[in-house]
This record gives C-alpha cells, sequence and structure tokens, in this order.
C-alpha cells in the first residue's frame, strides 16, 4: 500500500488526511508546524497498523470552521472524526499541540481509544518550569532550539519553502497563535481532569527539550493512573524527527504490550 | 492646516550598547536599563516641552500609549494628559491613542476619557488603536483575535458614551451585565475619535464609514505611501457618497526645522537615526505576530519583505528622501508639507518635534522655529 492523501469531512468541516499501512488503526495527531511529511517514523509505524494522520481543522488546506475559538473546540471535532470512522478503535498519538488535543479528546471520551502516547505535548503548565517562547523566536532560533542535533536544524534551514509551502506555513502560525497564544500553551481546565483518561498511556519527551521541559513528563504522569513514562536523550521536542526509529520501537512496543 | 504637538517619551539616556544585546527596546530589553532618576528628568522635559507647545500655538498636544519599551515612557497615556490638563488652558489634549484589545474591559478605557473630557471641559480627542504588535508580546493578549477585540472595544465604548445607562453588552470578548457611566463625557455626543494607523485597507474602510466618519492619521510611512493612504480614504468615502473633509487626513511625522538645510540635518541626524534603528526597531516576529493583521495583508507584508531583503541600519539622508522624516529650513519644511497637503487635501500635520535622543535644546530650537517659520505661512 502506498501513502495516501485524501480529503475526509466529519460532519460541516472537510480535512485533509494522510494514510498508509494495514492493521490496527492508529491516528497521529500533529503539532504546531503542521501536517507532517511522511518520513521513516510513519514508515515504520505503518508496518504494522493502519496510519491515519488528520491535518487539524484550521490549519493548512484543512477547512477552518466558524466555530473553532480554542483547543477545547478541536477535541470536540475529533470526538465526532473517532466516532465516525470505520473500523476498529484507534491508538491515538499526539505531539506537542496534538498531545494536548489528544489528551482534551481522552479526559472526555475514550470509548474510541485503547492507548494513549503523548509526546512532549502541551496543554499542562507546570508553574516554575520556563517554557521557551517560540513566537519570539526567529526562523533561525526556532529552527535550532526544536532539536538536539544541530544537522537537523542546519537541514531546516537550508530549505527554501516554495510559495505554496510559505502559504500553509503562515497559516499554520496563525492557527498555533489562535490555540496557543493565551494561556500559553496550556488550558487551566485541563490537568485537573486528566485522571479522567482511563487507558493506557505512554509519555515520551526528549530530554533536551527547549521548549517544553521534559521534568513536565512528572506532571503529567502524577495525574494520570495507567501511565508510563519514558524520556529520550539526546533528543528535542521532535522525537519522532530527530529519534524516529527509536521513538516508533517506543510506540510499537507500548501498543503491542496492549493487545 | 492644524498642528498638533506630539510626543512618545522615549528613554533617551538608554544604554544603546546594551540596548543592541537583545531584540530590541521592547519587552526583552531588561530593566534594570532604566534609571528612575534620569526617567523623572525626562519626564519632567518632556511634559514641559508639551506645555510650551500651546504656548507657542500649536493647536493640540498629543500623547500616546505603548508598554514595555524604551521607545516610549507612557504604559498610561492618560495621567500624562490629566497632568497636562491641569497646566494648560486652551489646548486640546490628544491620546493618540489608546489600545483598545490590550484590555479586559474596555469599559474602564470609555470612563478614563469620560473623566478626562470633563476635567478639561471637552478638550479631549481621543485615539483608538490596536497596538503595535510588539504589544501583544507584552501583554498576553491573544494577537489572533485583535481585529475582533478591537471591534468590540470600539462599539462598548462609544455605547457606553452615547446610550442612556445601565444597560447590557452582549459581546464574544466582553459580556458585562451593567454599563452605565459615571461620568458621562462632556462633549457631546462623544468625544473626537481620530485612528492612528499603518495604512491597512481594512482600517480605511472602517474608519471613513459614514456612520463613523473618523480622521485617519497616517504614521511612519514614507511620502508616497502617505499621498496613497490619505487618497484612498478620500476614494472611499466618494464611494460611500461623500467628500472627505481636511479634518478627516492627517499626517504623523517627524519634524526638524533650521536655518538652512544643512544645518537641520546635521542637528537631526543622531536623532532621527536613533528613533528608527535603536528605539523603533524589533524582528518582526514581534512586530507583526501571527493574526495582527489578516492573512492577506501578512503575505503582501512578508513578500515586500523578501524584496527588501535584510535592511542595514537606515540613514537619516534616506528617511529624509523618501519623506518618512522632514528635515530642512523652513523653506524646505514648508514646500514638503504644502505638496502633501496638495496632494491629499490632509488639514492636520501631526508633528513629532522631539525624537530619538533629540536633546531639550535642539528640541525647543526646534518647536520655536516651527511654530515662528512654518505654522504661520500654513495656517
Amino acid at each position: 500500500m502506498a501513502v495516501q492523501d485524501l480529503r475526509h469531512k466529519t460532519r460541516d468541516t472537510d480535512v485533509r488526511l494522510r494514510r498508509d499501512g494495514r492493521g490496527d488503526p492508529l491516528v497521529f495527531l500533529h503539532g504546531a508546524g503542521g501536517w507532517p511529511a511522511w518520513g521513516p517514523f510513519f514508515a515504520k509505524l505503518a508496518g504494522k497498523h493502519g496510519v491515519l494522520i488528520p491535518e487539524h481543522p484550521g490549519f493548512g488546506r484543512s477547512d477552518h470552521p466558524a466555530w473553532l475559538r480554542n483547543v477545547p473546540d478541536v477535541a470536540m471535532y475529533y470526538l465526532d472524526f473517532l466516532e465516525a470512522l470505520d473500523g476498529p478503535n484507534v491508538h491515538l498519538i499526539g505531539h506537542s499541540l496534538g498531545g494536548w488535543i489528544a489528551a482534551e479528546i481522552a479526559v472526555r471520551n475514550t470509548t474510541r481509544i485503547r492507548s494513549l502516547t503523548l509526546i512532549a505535548p502541551a496543554g499542562v503548565r507546570v508553574k516554575g518550569l520556563t517554557c521557551g517562547d517560540n513566537f519570539i523566536w526567529s526562523r533561525e532560533e526556532s529552527a535550532r532550539n526544536l532539536v538536539y542535533d544541530q544537522s537537523f536544524a542546519e537541514q531546516e534551514l537550508a530549505r527554501v519553502p516554495s510559495d505554496e509551502e510559505a502559504d500553509i506555513e503562515l497559516t499554520n502560525r496563525f492557527m498555533a497563535t489562535k490555540l496557543g497564544w493565551e494561556p500559553r500553551w496550556f488550558n487551566p481546565a485541563l490537568e485537573p481532569w486528566l485522571h479522567r483518561i482511563g487507558v493506557p498511556t505512554l509519555v515520551l519527551w526528549g530530554r533536551d527539550d527547549k521548549l517544553f521541559p521534559s521534568a513536565y513528563a512528572k506532571a503529567w504522569a502524577a495525574r494520570i493512573s495507567d501511565v508510563r513514562v519514558d524520556i529520550i536523550p539526546e533528543c528535542g521536542h521532535r522525537p519522532q524527527i530527530e529519534k524516529a526509529d527509536v521513538t516508533a520501537d517506543k510506540i510499537l512496543a507500548f501498543i503491542g504490550g496492549q493487545r | 492646516m492644524k498642528f498638533t504637538f506630539f510626543h512618545l517619551m522615549p528613554y533617551r539616556p538608554l544604554d544603546m550598547v546594551e540596548r543592541h544585546k537583545h531584540r530590541g527596546a521592547w519587552v526583552v530589553l531588561p530593566n534594570t536599563l532604566y534609571d528612575p532618576k534620569k526617567g523623572a528628568d525626562e519626564y519632567q522635559s518632556y511634559i514641559d516641552q508639551l506645555v510650551y507647545a500651546e504656548e507657542l500655538g500649536f493647536d493640540i498636544i498629543g500623547v500616546n500609549e505603548h508598554h514595555q519599551t524604551a521607545y516610549g515612557l507612557m504604559p498610561a497615556p492618560n495621567l500624562i494628559a490629566s497632568a497636562l490638563i491641569a497646566r494648560t488652558k486652551k489646548a486640546k489634549i490628544a491620546i493618540l491613542g489608546r489600545a483598545l484589545p490590550l484590555v479586559s474591559n474596555p469599559v474602564y478605557i470609555a470612563e478614563e476619557f469620560a473623566m478626562l473630557d470633563n476635567l478639561s471641559r471637552g478638550r479631549l480627542i481621543t485615539g483608538f488603536v490596536r497596538g503595535i504588535g510588539n504589544e501583544y508580546h507584552a501583554s498576553g493578549i491573544n494577537p489572533f483575535f485583535s481585529h475582533e477585540r478591537y471591534q468590540e472595544a470600539h462599539d462598548l465604548i462609544v455605547a457606553a458614551w452615547t446610550r442612556p445607562g445601565p444597560f447590557s453588552f452582549e459581546g464574544t470578548h466582553y459580556n458585562l451585565r451593567y454599563v452605565n457611566l459615571w461620568p458621562r463625557p462632556y462633549q457631546q455626543p462623544h468625544p473626537p475619535i481620530w485612528i492612528p494607523s499603518m495604512g491597512s485597507s481594512e482600517t480605511i474602510k472602517w474608519a471613513a464609514a459614514p456612520e463613523r466618519r473618523y480622521p485617519f492619521l497616517v504614521t511612519f510611512s514614507g511620502r508616497e505611501l502617505v499621498a496613497r493612504y490619505l487618497n484612498m480614504y478620500r476614494e472611499q468615502a466618494k464611494q460611500y457618497g461623500y467628500e472627505a473633509s481636511g479634518d478627516q487626513l492627517g499626517w504623523a511625522v517627524p519634524l526638524y526645522v533650521a536655518d538652512t538645510d544643512e544645518r537641520a540635518r546635521a542637528e537631526a541626524k543622531a536623532g532621527i537615526e536613533s528613533l528608527f534603528n535603536d528605539f523603533l526597531a524589533v524582528p518582526w516576529e514581534m512586530l507583526l505576530p501571527p493574526g495582527y493583521m489578516s492573512l492577506t495583508s501578512m503575505k503582501n507584508t512578508m513578500k515586500m519583505r523578501k524584496a527588501l531583503g535584510t535592511r542595514a541600519r537606515m540613514t537619516m539622508e534616506e528617511l529624509v528622501d523618501n519623506g518618512t522624516a522632514v528635515v530642512g529650513s523652513p523653506k524646505t519644511v514648508r514646500g514638503q508639507i504644502e505638496r502633501l497637503r496638495d496632494a491629499t487635501g490632509a488639514n492636520n500635520l501631526i508633528t513629532m518635534l522631539q525624537f530619538g535622543v533629540l536633546s531639550d535644546e535642539l528640541t525647543r530650537r526646534n518647536m520655536e522655529m516651527f511654530a515662528a517659520e512654518v505654522m504661520p505661512h500654513l495656517r
């Protein structure tokens, strides 16, 4: 099976959807950077699972519905999305903003969710642990601060986006702002309800994350009952890119253990 | 023409070497670089200059709001306005303006303006702005909702000034069970509202609407852009079916006049260059946070920025040549103002006669020469 890019409509909102692989379905919710390119991380997951990567409403070329004001709205949309999905229940994975969305979904309803993987999730704030300010960072600072291995940053900085890509990046920055500016990258009404996540949960974090410090993992672990925490060394905010193999292996082992 | 003496109140003793170790003179510039004793002197000098402007015959004296910056020491411009009311008699007092989206309850802005209007017995001119992009980093307010909050805050303030209270306000960002202003404004139906702007077409369309006809001021733009924006406003008014009056059109500009062009340029250089390069300049991530302007406007700006490339330090010569600043002999300065007036019909000139590090002595000489050699010829 080859990677397919489709459009997928739930109620009034049409989003882009990238899919590949066969097996128990796995839904990946992307971060504020936008709809991820297919890469080794997804290829590895798709060896064992049907991988679905929706592009969030408001991002890139997905619809931007008028009702979308905040992250809980996105979570409600995904509850509709999951409910309308054919086939068995899903393993839900979210990175950064996507992790926040995944957690908001899971505190509301886990009927369609078999397991939850949160990679460096936003959504919770720990007082005294200062986060990076991605809204003030320049393009170069962002590229450098989001990874540990600077060769990834060099690659990113050498890339010259096409007009289409630049347009999408700007749209994504607008959405990231809409959802994450204030309160900065968290919802005070999320943390008190994390105990409602009733499915096995894996929290993954790059030890050298300069956006959300890996010490945040403790706060998540303290509130979720069935939780495993794994900190990946020599790794920044995007483990699925910087440590694609290791991250995919950890997720596959976790999901495999849930069968 | 009507003349405004407008002040930003920059912190002139700023250590510029330290300043350039940071992204800008805004938000992240450590406030340990502020010396309260020197700052107090700055306030005193600047308030004296504003009071002196009335004596020299300026029609209006103006201040504005900026936060967490050495660029302007007026996070609360109404406090300065209050001091000016006590020390002046005739001049109108303009606050150009308050940044509406930054407050959690815009009724406070309506109340304070109403107080100032009463205290001055109707000498108040208000300005409604969204604040520079940096302000959204300083306040934490989400720039994505800046336009929405501005519109809604505007509607709420005007309603608070004009509708009999108490009434309820039902909005998206602001929801108030009771709106009931004590005091009501002195001027009826309400104090004038001016719209200082960098010139977005959305703002022009909104300000020129027949039910508003708000005077529109273009700030920090070269002469071609100033003329283009002011004429866009006139054109928009025509489309609405009326002719914009000169009082609806204004130009805000740093200006320096001395007896010869050479002398004016020599004396203004450090002040002008520090205003644009040291005090105002910030990276675009600070100046234009996402959502601060519409996606379409932002795309156009990004394209322009790409075409311009990375900008080096701007020189006074360059700023004077493109008309962003007006510097020269009385004849030169008169000529430039007349040209813009004739090209646009603008009747409001908002002068910035103190800018950047320009000293008290040069500022006063500038003010005196402008009042004696330029103003009377353009009345």
